[in-house]
């Protein structure tokens, strides 16, 4: 019997400084300690139950920023994984680094490792924003690390942007992306900053302090790096994201078509089939019984797994297939979804082709107006 | 009991100068109820009435006072309520008794509404004794406040007792003036059944409880009564008297006592305050004086959020209705709002008090449209209709003239906001019809205004121009010619019937650019532009545009936290379901009160 496809996401939940946006889990920490987060992943791992039934597609190590940590810690994870699942041959493994934080020798043990996508959160090549937005690093550091990495053999490279930056221009972002399509990396992502309660952003918003582009300065910018990316050769097929061809974030894709994961450490996020589970998001009470306390464990009724099915997917360019949705749910997308997608075809946002529902660009624009309608 | 040992008596106060504390401690001092039965406040039992700090519905408490003398004797407290909403109520309530306490505060002094409660008891020829309160205040000015009384109302303050009802402080002076300043009752036992009805109560195991002052004759177990205005007639059950927040029931009622009866009444309607009780076999001669049929002042659509409880909303109306006669409603439909109520009040408070019983009790989530008052309309065809609802306005080529309600108000205000208050009422249309002094620094405003302008919000904005310090008193007039026109409102060039109102003519623009600009705020950004425009006889007048949603969009990456990613769009979708559809667009409920809050950045 052929195994199924699982994605795995693992979180390293330290930084050297917390980002005056950032409220996911990290924090600071000293070697020892990383250590012993090590050991909790490896317990975890280890623990996990059904693996034999998987054939690993995609490997994620996000943060929090894992290419501070020391890179024989990364590779011991990988290995724990590979102990415990089959890998297929061709299994995309990426991970996340931070201009600043690489160490020496750093890139030769994570190509052997069997990392071969590397995600590095530049956000803006404007000094005074990367300043604004609490990064540790110049972009000349940016610009370091990305010659290092591409210089060290690595052939598939994410670049991270952020836009809606306080204070930040069409103008200005623009010189950021065309510094960053110099380098010429293989996909870019593009993500709006979101204001997140409980972060420094958060309470200078809420004094009124934070100068944010509006709305039309924020679509103008929107247009132009779809333009400008373009005319580069890159694809957008996702809401924030563009690649060159073949070069897609198969990871991403997955949390996208609602496929299987398996996600490790605190607040890491877990689907497999219907059975949606979240691992507690306190450092503390993981580290007491790794995988053990949940912030969520649950299972998806039919109608919310469709619901999320669309939700996702129309995130994505190529949109949803109605022949996945009959094959994963035994019923046509209209017959559930009938009235929404009528309304949506009508009003020029969602377009029919080829057997696939997705967005037009005016339809992306205002998608969590249109895909909050899918919902019950 | 004897006669001359019963005391019946009122407590009248501006709100907050501390009616109830008082009241409590009289109950307290006499000793009824143990410390431990007390509740912080015992005539306020309703949870809604404790938070307002005010009373809603008239009670009264029978208590025993051994005097210094060494007599017995009974007190009959009866409540009143303290808002010109409910000034009928008030004044049946005063025609129970036979005196009164007229408590004032030792700092603020007298107030509009004390001069209107003082005015109304001494038209029931009460005798008014006053008590100066919260004497314990740093800023108490006891003597100050004496002489004011003197001078203003003209009653002998000099030797009121001081006292702070909050603190116990001068309570036993208080109830030796009760026994030596309120005079006793002097009707005749003998004489046919003479009853007043202050109130009453529906219980759903006794049916309605009349609360009465018996004037002459006796009522007992058994007898044949009749209510005089109603004609009803009904056979006594029971007869008895108040204790602290329960009914004790005695073999019968006599000439000067002030208690209630059950007699298997099942409709409210049949006990109206003010009515007189007889006996159906020994009739009294004529009626007691002063009773008239209690009108609606504010009409409002009272429509439920969710349409499919429209059941549950018609039942919980009518169990209010089972103990508030003073509330009217009936159906209506409204091509934007479905199936509900035009309901009727006495006021702005009464309506507020409603609504949120409503909310609170029947947990029912409602949209109100805004209140309006009754209309006057004179049509061309000689016939004449009241208008409660906007929109059933004739067409104006068939009305002749329209008719708008006035009171005269009473506002009492220090020198020093009087250009700020002349000013309001000159805004609100108000016509000057006396300026008194009652000291150097404060000044009783009389004014006759159209009762339209005042319902909204004119508390607040006189209030807020006053800074607190004005006070405001009102009572209804007549009816007046106006210049009147129905101002309507259309949403993406739709037709909403239920933001409509009456408005004063030379007022139409300003209101309507105002509304459009607060619509403006309520709604919603869509996906589509949305005009909004007010129109007065099919003209537009003013015009607001809510521009389209261009950009919403998660454009972060949480990974595989899809529950955030949900959470987010589910967060939007309840948003939407908060809403009324007009047409195409989502209207939020609060944005039918819009007309309420036009004055409000001002």
């Amino acid at each position: 019997m052929s195994k199924s496809p699982l994605s795995i996401y693992v979180h390293i939940p330290f930084c050297v400084k917390k980002c005056s946006y950032c409220d996911f889990m990290s924090f600071a920490s000293t070697p020892e300690e990383m250590e012993r987060y090590r050991d909790a992943l490896l317990r975890e791992i280890s623990e996990a139950e059904g693996s034999a039934q998987y054939e690993v597609q995609t490997v994620y190590i996000g943060g929090g920023t894992p290419s501070w940590v020391s890179p024989c810690l990364l590779a011991e994870i990988l290995d724990a994984l590979r102990i415990k699942y089959e890998f297929a041959p061709d299994a995309e493994i990426s991970m996340e680094m931070n201009p600043g934080t690489l160490k020496d020798g750093a890139l030769e043990i994570y190509r052997s490792a069997g990392i071969n996508r590397i995600s590095i959160g530049c956000q803006s090549l404007d000094d005074e924003e990367l300043k604004v937005l609490g990064r540790i690093h110049t972009s000349e550091e940016f610009m370091t690390t990305f010659k290092a990495v591409r210089d060290a053999g690595f052939d598939n490279i994410n670049v991270d942007l952020m836009s809606s930056i306080p204070g930040q221009t069409a103008e200005k972002f623009r010189r950021s992306l065309e510094g960053v399509l110099e380098l010429s990396p293989e996909h870019i992502s593009v993500y709006s900053l979101i204001i997140e309660p409980g972060t420094p952003f958060y309470t200078l918003y809420e004094k009124g302090e934070l100068d944010l582009p509006s709305e039309d300065m924020v679509l103008e910018t929107d247009r132009m790096v779809r333009r400008v990316v373009a005319e580069k050769g890159y694809k957008r097929y996702e809401i924030s994201n563009y690649a060159r061809e073949g070069y897609e974030c198969r990871h991403n894709l997955v949390y996208w078509q609602h496929g299987d994961y398996r996600g490790f450490g605190p607040g890491a996020a877990s689907l497999m089939g219907r059975h949606r589970f979240t691992n507690t998001r306190d450092y503390v009470e993981y580290m007491k019984a790794p995988g053990g306390e949940k912030e969520e464990d649950f299972t998806l009724t039919l109608r919310e797994a469709m619901e999320e099915f669309m939700f996702l997917g129309l995130r994505t360019c190529a949109g949803v297939s109605e022949e996945k949705f009959r094959l994963k749910f035994g019923k046509e997308i209209t017959e559930e979804f009938g009235d929404v997608i009528k309304d949506q075809v009508n009003k020029g946002l969602l377009v029919h082709e080829n057997s696939h529902f997705y967005y037009t660009e005016a339809g992306m624009d205002v998608s969590n107006v249109l895909m909050s309608e899918f919902l019950e | 009991m004897q006669q001359d040992h019963i005391r019946n008596f009122c407590i009248i106060a501006h709100i907050d100068h501390g009616k109830s504390t008082l009241a409590d401690r009289i109950i307290e001092k006499t000793g009824l109820l143990t410390e431990r039965e007390m509740q912080e406040q015992v005539l306020d039992n309703m949870d809604l009435e404790r938070e307002r700090g005010i009373t809603i519905k008239s009670q009264a408490v029978r208590t025993v006072y051994h005097a210094k003398n060494g007599e017995e004797y009974i007190f009959n407290l009866i409540d009143t309520p303290g808002h010109v909403d409910f000034n009928y109520e008030v004044s049946r309530a005063l025609a129970a008794c036979d005196g009164a306490i007229l408590v004032v505060d030792s700092a603020q002094g007298i107030e509009a509404q004390t001069l209107a409660n003082v005015y109304l008891a001494l038209d029931h020829e009460l005798d008014v004794f006053p008590v100066i309160n919260k004497i314990d205040l740093p800023s108490a000015e006891p003597d100050r406040v004496a002489q004011e009384i003197e001078d203003v109302i003209g009653i002998e303050a000099m030797d009121a007792p001081r006292i702070s009802a909050k603190n116990g402080i001068g309570i036993e002076d208080v109830l030796e003036d009760i026994v030596t300043k309120v005079p006793a009752p002097t009707g005749d036992s003998s004489a046919p059944l003479k009853a007043l009805i202050f109130d009453s109560l529906y219980d759903p195991y006794r049916g309605v409880i009349v609360f009465m002052r018996v004037m002459d004759g006796t009522v007992k177990k058994g007898d044949k009564i009749r209510f005089m205005a109603t004609g009803c007639e009904d056979e006594v059950v029971e007869v008895g008297y108040f204790g602290a927040g329960r009914f004790i029931p005695c073999d019968c009622l006599e000439a000067g006592m002030v208690g209630y009866l059950t007699a298997s009444i099942k409709d409210l309607k049949e006990t109206r305050v003010g009515d007189t009780v007889t006996n159906a076999v020994n009739p009294c001669a004529e009626a007691l004086p002063g009773y008239r049929k209690v009108n609606s002042m504010v009409y409002c659509g009272i429509y439920p959020a969710d349409s499919a409880r429209y059941p549950d909303l018609r039942d919980a109306l009518e169990k209010l209705q089972l103990n508030d006669a003073s509330l009217t409603f009936e159906p209506e439909t409204s091509a934007a709002l479905g199936f509900g109520f035009r309901c009727g009040f006495l006021g702005l408070l009464h309506l507020d008090i409603i609504q949120e019983r409503l909310e609170r009790e029947y947990d029912l989530d409602l949209v109100t449209t805004a209140p309006g008052v009754v209309y006057k309309v004179f049509k061309t065809d000689g016939t004449e209709m009241d208008l409660t609802n906007p929109a059933n306005l004739p067409d104006p080529s068939e009305i002749e003239h329209m008719e708008e309600p006035i009171v005269s108000a009473e506002i009492m205000v220090n020198t020093e906001y009087l250009g700020a208050i002349i000013g309001l009422c000159q805004e609100r249309r108000g016509i000057q019809t006396g300026m008194d002094y009652i000291e150097t620094t404060r000044v009783l405003l009389k004014y006759d205004l159209p009762l339209n302008e005042i319902i909204y919000d004119f508390f607040d904005a006189l209030k807020s121009r006053s800074r607190g310090y004005a006070s405001f008193d009102y009572e209804m007039k007549g009816y007046q010619t106006s210049q009147l026109v129905k101002l309507d409102i259309l949403i993406n060039k739709e037709y909403v019937d239920a933001l409509s109102f009456i408005v004063f003519k030379d007022s139409a623009y300003e209101r309507g650019r105002k509304m459009c600009e607060k619509l403006k705020d309520e709604i919603p950004r869509h996906l589509f532009e949305i005009p909004i425009q007010a129109a007065v006889s099919g003209k537009v007048i003013a015009r607001e545009t809510v521009r389209a949603v261009r950009k919403d969009v998660l454009a972060k990456c949480y990974g595989g936290d899809i529950s955030r990613k949900k959470k987010l769009l589910e967060k939007q979708k309840e948003g939407k379901k908060k809403m009324r559809s007009i047409g195409t667009v989502e209207v939020p409920k609060e944005a039918f009160l819009s007309v309420l809050k036009l004055d409000s950045d001002n």
